[in-house]
């Protein structure tokens, strides 16, 4: 086929592919519905109930209020875990990445382990890892700050090693052909090379921590999920509602403070 | 008079894939010797190979009387000292100015803590500053190397090389991302620096033109194979089009003689 033949096959096949797909996502939406004997139509009507609920139940009142102090001792207790939990992490995972990158070829057994166990701990949910910890440490601090640790620490070791393999490898082929040794090329071209993408790595992580931990803390019995986990169980609503209206400020805060920062140091 | 470079019999093959067949070639003190040829005929791998940043799987090398492929990794690295390097890309750290990319180049002379810790002399320091005034540098000294321009960029890629004191620089496609402008520039400055400190060149280039009118020699590679060494003046259309394959010709070489 020639000419506009060849060109109007070219969006005949691509709308074809299109209303394939969107067949196939129609299909599967529906057929887990039924699967999971699911009414759609019941579960989209119940939508405005819930708002209705809410409005009507979830709101602070005066007896909330007086709670709120101890919520913010809570939340503290979290964000400092979090934030503990994801320095060290990116701290490890920093010498991780840099003993296992391809470009700084430390060693190719280093490249292999590093990478698996990377793998290992970003792929189980940072819920299961808490379930672990909770076995053999408790409902403790330690706990949420080891789940938190692990999580973040497989995350950012492949994040890491990504940067690294995809920005520095320049440079360091300039200094290594320069005669440098292993150490300096390091220091001066892998090091000033990625920093920033690693920090800007480091602060999405503490996001995502700080959002995670308040779920880790409804398994471990600490920090603002168990409080949450209280409030809610009590049937005291007022003061769950300010407890996530509290999460949801910080959060929000917290992304901005990140996002600001992300823009000087890049 | 011996050589400076001698490369015998040298392969290299990437999986089984053979990037360079059975190359010799010898080079000597001071020469400028453009190397030619299409993309992905082996020209990079070539200079590489020279430096070992590619190990070759058979051959030999041999620099200043050194068999390079048999020397230890504190050896190379003495060897590597002694060797330039400028790349298509630069290969600058972009976030650092312009006077710590140049003293890079001197990382290769110092213990792992003096290079750790960055100490540069003050005669290092002495050197990157006339160097960067040789290259038109000087008011770019505390600029961030992102912030340059392409051409800018490789100047202080030269200069870095430069600072090691060499006594053979590889230049891979110096050229091939910059302007006519800043090209020439380049150029310019790579055929001084031979023609007044004595290094030796060994340049990759895709344009025949520029290979023509700068190097004392054009080695040809056609599919890791060597096809024509010797001066320009007797490169003529024929063995440019069996080098670059048949009808760009035209495109490559206008001023050469049938």
């Amino acid at each position: 086929m020639t000419g506009v033949g060849a060109v109007h096959k070219i969006y005949r096949q691509r709308q074809l592919w299109g209303g394939v797909g969107l067949v196939l996502v129609v299909i599967v939406t529906v057929g887990s519905a039924l699967i999971a004997q699911f009414d759609l139509v019941e579960g989209f009507a119940a939508f405005p109930k819930a708002l209705v609920w809410m409005g009507t139940n979830f709101v602070p009142d005066a007896r909330a209020w007086a709670n709120l102090p101890k919520i913010l001792l809570r939340l503290g207790e979290t964000v400092v875990v979090s934030v503990m939990a994801t320095t060290a992490a990116a701290a490890v995972s920093f010498v991780l990445a840099i003993l296992g990158s391809r470009t700084t070829r430390f060693h190719p057994g280093a490249t292999v382990v590093i990478r698996a166990l990377a793998s290992l701990g970003r792929n189980i949910p940072v819920v299961a890892w808490a379930m672990i910890f909770l076995l053999a440490f408790g409902q403790t601090f330690l706990t949420g700050f080891l789940a938190l640790f692990i999580e973040s620490l497989g995350f950012l070791t492949r994040s890491y090693l990504e940067t690294i393999d995809e920005t520095a490898s320049g440079p360091v082929e300039a200094l290594r052909a320069a005669g440098t040794p292993w150490a300096p090329v390091v220091v001066h071209a892998v090091v000033p090379s990625v920093l920033p993408s690693l920090a800007s790595w480091m602060l999405f992580m503490l996001e995502t921590n700080i959002r995670s931990a308040t779920l880790v803390g409804l398994l471990t019995g600490t920090g603002i999920g168990f409080l949450f986990d209280l409030y809610y169980k009590s049937l005291n609503y007022p003061s769950a509602a300010l407890t996530t209206l509290a999460i949801v400020v910080v959060v929000l805060a917290l992304e901005a403070a990140s996002t600001l920062l992300r823009k000087v140091i890049l | 008079m011996s050589h400076l470079l001698e490369i015998h019999n040298l392969s290299k093959d990437y999986r089984g894939v053979p990037a360079l067949i059975d190359v010799s070639l010898n080079v000597k003190k001071g020469e400028f010797v453009a190397v030619i040829g299409r993309s992905g005929a082996g020209k990079s791998t070539l200079l590489r190979c020279i430096n070992r940043m590619v190990e070759p799987s058979s051959g030999r090398v041999e620099f200043e009387g050194h068999d390079v492929l048999a020397l230890g990794r504190r050896a190379l690295r003495s060897v590597r000292t002694r060797v330039g390097m400028i790349f298509q890309h630069y290969n600058l750290v972009p976030r650092l100015t312009v006077a710590e990319n140049v003293l890079h180049g001197r990382l290769g002379f110092k213990s792992s803590w003096a290079g750790l810790l960055g100490l540069y002399s003050i005669s290092e320091k002495r050197r990157a500053w006339d160097l960067l005034v040789q290259l038109g540098l000087e008011a770019q000294v505390h600029q961030r190397c992102d912030l340059l321009s392409g051409g800018q960029k490789q100047r202080v890629g030269i200069a870095r090389a430069l600072i090691q004191d060499p006594r053979l620089i590889l230049c891979d496609e110096p050229i091939a991302s910059l302007d006519p402008g800043s090209a020439k520039v380049i150029m310019d400055h790579l055929r001084r620096i031979a023609d007044e400190s004595g290094i030796t060149i060994v340049i990759n280039l895709h344009q025949v033109d520029v290979a023509a009118q700068y190097a004392d020699r054009i080695v040809g590679i056609r599919a890791g194979r060597v096809e024509y060494d010797g001066s320009p003046k007797k490169l003529n259309k024929k063995t440019v089009s069996h080098i670059y394959g048949t009808d760009s010709q035209d495109m490559l070489v206008g001023g050469l003689e049938e």
